[in-house]
């Protein structure tokens, strides 16, 4: 990878039943993500994905982009957009595309951008990959 | 009503040892629409040691918390190495800030994560957002 890089972007899609099977795994319970009367209530505009979950799909990115698991040494954004989990038979696409913004002898610092629809649902996501 | 005040700066008991099977490590990338086979776990799976120890913070009474009323507002991840198949994790979380904004708890909370040896292997570093209770029962 070089500094300026753009890095192939990649699709995800997302659906209820995805919200879910992630709260069994993560153990995250919180009954947002998956009772559209509880999140409504707190002010939510309905059910809402995991933010981890939807970092989770930007982690798998950059799996795929170092060519291999295990190089990523740093991780962070801000979850500034929700993403609605539709309770229907469909899926929301969410979109990872990302940019080379530095390379040195050990490290590769990676830029993202994590979108649905036209709206950015991760405020400044970034990595560190080990080069 | 806001969160107990005295808050910021309190570290809590590291959580009970959690031993990473390959099971639970499939589990996971399974539900991330991954899948697993052997070597280092996906990159956000120490978020659920981490989250055991948010989930104490969030359901001692005394601190009062509203689990459904909490929103992730932040995560950060740096890690020293891989988490793998056999480790035994435990978390160990601080609360470093502790803000009042718009009637929101704005709760900054750091969770050292260590191995059998108590060697580090990931700090997790989320911001967790108490939304104001507006009349509504969930």
């Amino acid at each position: 990878m070089q500094t300026g890089d753009t890095l192939p972007e990649q699709t995800f899609t997302v659906t209820r039943a995805d919200l879910v099977r992630y709260a069994g795994a993560s153990g995250d319970r919180n009954p947002i993500h998956w009772s559209e009367r509880v999140a409504t209530s707190v002010g939510l505009p309905g059910v809402i994905a995991h933010g981890m979950f939807i970092m989770a799909l930007a982690a798998r990115s950059l799996d795929t982009w170092a060519g291999a698991p295990g190089k990523v040494r740093e991780l962070s954004c801000k979850f500034t957009k929700p993403v609605v989990g539709p309770d229907d038979d469909r899926w929301v696409a969410v979109r990872v595309a990302g940019t080379v913004t530095q390379v040195t002898d050990d490290a590769v610092h990676i830029s993202l951008e994590v979108t649905c629809g036209d709206e950015k649902v991760l405020g400044a996501p970034k990595a560190v990959l080990l080069g | 009503m806001p969160v107990d005040a005295s808050l910021a700066g309190r570290t809590f008991p590291p959580t009970a040892p959690y031993t990473v099977t390959e099971e639970r490590v499939r589990e996971f990338a399974a539900a991330t629409g991954s899948s697993y086979d052997g070597g280092p776990a996906p990159v956000t799976f120490p978020i659920v040691v981490a989250f055991g120890a948010m989930t104490a913070l969030m359901e001692d009474p005394d601190v009062g918390i509203s689990l459904h009323r909490v929103v992730h507002g932040e995560q950060r991840f740096t890690y020293t190495r891989p988490v793998t198949v056999g480790d035994e994790l435990s978390a160990a979380l601080t609360v470093d800030t502790l803000r009042q904004i718009g009637g929101a708890d704005i709760i900054g909370t750091r969770s050292e994560i260590t191995d059998a040896e108590g060697k580090p292997v990931c700090t997790a570093f989320a911001t967790l957002v108490h939304r104001a209770d507006e009349g509504g029962t969930p």
